[in-house]
């Protein structure tokens, strides 16, 4: 199934087929090739292996309520993943994108109590949240301080913000009835359904347009790109706007969905996951080769996991200890792989 | 084509110290000079890359003032640059066709690929440049493929001025006469060109014309056919002598 999922979506294979191997194990074999062919293979893998070992264990993991327990996990870990995805492929990384989507609720919540429409609230709450990657990219790009950096230092002062702003309080967020609240977070499919948008928003910038080809350009190889006459930095900033966007969006759909907000939550906490997603996915930390298909699976497999260690009543703080060995497990897997693949381009 | 007292440096690295040159209609000039005599540097100035602290360029007999790349190449005027300026991510098409995309849904600029493929397909075999595959990636392919994808670029969009830094770096024989007949043909048709390149029996196949740069000056500016391999060999030979001279005798000094 896996397999045949792979090979369809394998458009033209870039490798010359190798010659027939004769009396080797062909399944293992086409396997590997497959593996090293397509970034996406491993997760996609993996996932497969992951859903079947659930189901078994416990009969619950397919029924409805369960699954839309699993997709509201997943829609955020999936935008911003895709969003890490824009920062991968040119060879940077966005801390702040977990902060962005725990402030931009915050930002509504403060104009909405000051009695700013909700509707302008939360349109003013995005404007701000792009700002917020707006400052990351122009930090990055003009100043030439390692985004890195420039994101932790926007994750921090956020964080601060909110704590201090909110007065350590939690709150309520408004917009929780009706249609509004149904279609922004409270309907079972909302998040998942905004997500998959959004996700596909950015699949299509990366992948199909020009915007897209001049990042995976400015990734691959920044003097080359500029010599070809394309707005680097430019680029780069618009890359950073478009995560704090996306981000900032879902942490509003989020907030409606669960009704409240708690300053303490930490940004750094929300942003690793969908790192995890994005590069367990596939996609490379070194910039331009990046896979937002490898990535929402990712997104999947990290929702299937901590829903299905919960079902199978496992300790729901072992969810970290697998995180983490998946880490490892794929990382080394992928630089093997990628090894490999380039020795088979030789 | 008309560069005036061209200078340019890097912080404390005075890379061109007024540089007079020019460049007539069909014409191929060549610029011979030693590595760091600012060559490159000159090619990035006239190609938009890089901005002049002072002097001016024209073109036709105009002032012309380049922001940037394309600025230049509205003036037809393309570039083959020495690192080649590929992406080694990117396929052999979507290099040919970068910052040039065929796009349509106007605003939205959605790629069309097919559209690309074919015409790159085309145009290859126009020029008989022979790439295995066109969805390959451009690190997959030999140096002197990726030479040819480079020019090809330069000369897909009819360039009336067409700037090569060291075409033939790096390329076995078959590859670079490959390469020199692209020049030659496109010569042919017209295009002006400014050739770099190291081998002398390469610029005596393809100029009309040399200028040596030496420290960021222009010294000689003389027509191929007035002179020969041996009396330009001879020209660098002696600078390079009188240069080894010079610093040993600061070395000297400084010893003493």
């Amino acid at each position: 199934m896996a397999q045949a999922a792979v090979s369809a979506g394998d458009r033209s294979p870039a490798l010359p087929a190798p010659p027939p191997q004769v009396g080797r194990g062909a399944t293992p074999l086409s396997l590997l090739k497959l593996a090293v062919q397509r970034r996406e293979a491993t997760v996609i893998i993996v996932t497969v292996g992951s859903v079947i070992y659930f189901s078994l264990r416990a009969s619950s993991f397919y029924s409805v309520a369960n699954i839309i327990v699993m997709v509201q996990y997943i829609a955020p870990i999936m935008v911003i993943g895709a969003g890490e995805v824009l920062m991968l492929v040119l060879a940077e990384i966005d801390l702040s994108a977990g902060q962005v989507y725990l402030t931009s609720p915050w930002f509504t919540y403060w104009f909405w109590s000051g009695g700013v429409p909700l509707g302008l609230a939360i349109a003013i709450a995005l404007v701000l949240s792009a700002l917020i990657g707006l400052i990351n990219g122009l930090f990055t790009v003009r100043l030439r301080v390692p985004s890195l950096i420039v994101t932790l230092g926007t994750l921090y002062a956020f964080f601060g913000l909110v704590l201090v702003k909110s007065n350590y309080t939690q709150e309520q967020m408004p917009g929780t009835t009706g249609d509004f609240g149904k279609i922004f977070g409270i309907g079972s499919w909302s998040t998942i359904l905004w997500g998959l948008l959004l996700t596909a928003g950015i699949w299509v910038l990366l992948k199909r347009s020009r915007f897209g080809l001049h990042t995976t350009a400015s990734g691959g190889n920044l003097l080359a790109a500029a010599e070809a006459g394309i707005p680097v930095w430019r680029v780069k900033v618009w890359c950073f706007v478009i995560i704090a966007f996306v981000s900032g969006y879902m942490g509003i759909l989020d907030s409606i969905r669960i009704g409240s907000m708690n300053p303490g939550n930490s940004g750094l906490d929300i942003v690793l996951t969908p790192i995890v997603a994005a590069v367990i996915g596939g996609t490379a930390l070194t910039g331009g080769r990046a896979t937002v298909l490898g990535t929402v699976i990712g997104a999947i497999f990290l929702g299937i996991l901590e829903d299905g260690l919960n079902i199978i009543g496992v300790q729901a703080s072992w969810f970290y200890f697998f995180e983490g060995v998946i880490i490892l497990v794929a990382m080394a897997a992928n630089v093997q792989l990628s090894q490999l693949a380039a020795k088979l381009r030789r | 084509m008309r560069a005036e007292n061209i200078s340019k440096r890097f912080g404390a690295v005075v890379a061109l110290r007024g540089v007079d040159l020019h460049l007539n209609r069909g014409e191929v000039l060549g610029l011979v000079g030693d590595n760091g005599a600012g060559k490159s540097t000159l090619v990035k100035i006239l190609c938009g890359f890089l901005r002049p602290d002072s002097g001016r360029i024209l073109v036709e007999n105009q002032e012309v003032h380049f922001h940037s790349v394309k600025d230049a190449r509205a003036y037809g005027i393309e570039t083959v640059y020495q690192d080649l300026a590929l992406i080694p991510q990117l396929t052999v098409y979507e290099n040919l066709f970068l910052n040039r995309e065929v796009t349509f849904l106007g605003r939205l600029a959605l790629l069309s690929r097919r559209r690309m493929r074919a015409l790159a397909r085309q145009y290859l075999e126009d020029i008989k440049v022979n790439v295995p595959d066109l969805e390959s990636e451009v690190e997959m392919l030999s140096g002197g493929q990726r030479q040819a994808i480079a020019v090809a670029r330069a000369t897909r969009q009819n360039a009336k001025i067409l700037l090569l830094d060291e075409p033939l770096a790096a390329m076995g024989a078959k590859e670079s006469a490959l390469i020199m007949e692209l020049v030659r043909d496109l010569s042919a048709r017209g295009v002006s060109m400014i050739v770099i390149d190291h081998n002398y029996a390469h610029l005596f196949a393809l100029c009309d014309r040399l200028n040596v740069i030496q420290q960021g000056k222009v010294t000689v500016n003389t027509r191929v056919a007035d002179t020969s391999i041996e009396e330009l060999t001879e020209l660098m030979v002696s600078a390079f002598r009188r240069q080894l001279q010079a610093g040993q005798e600061a070395l000297g000094e400084i010893s003493a």
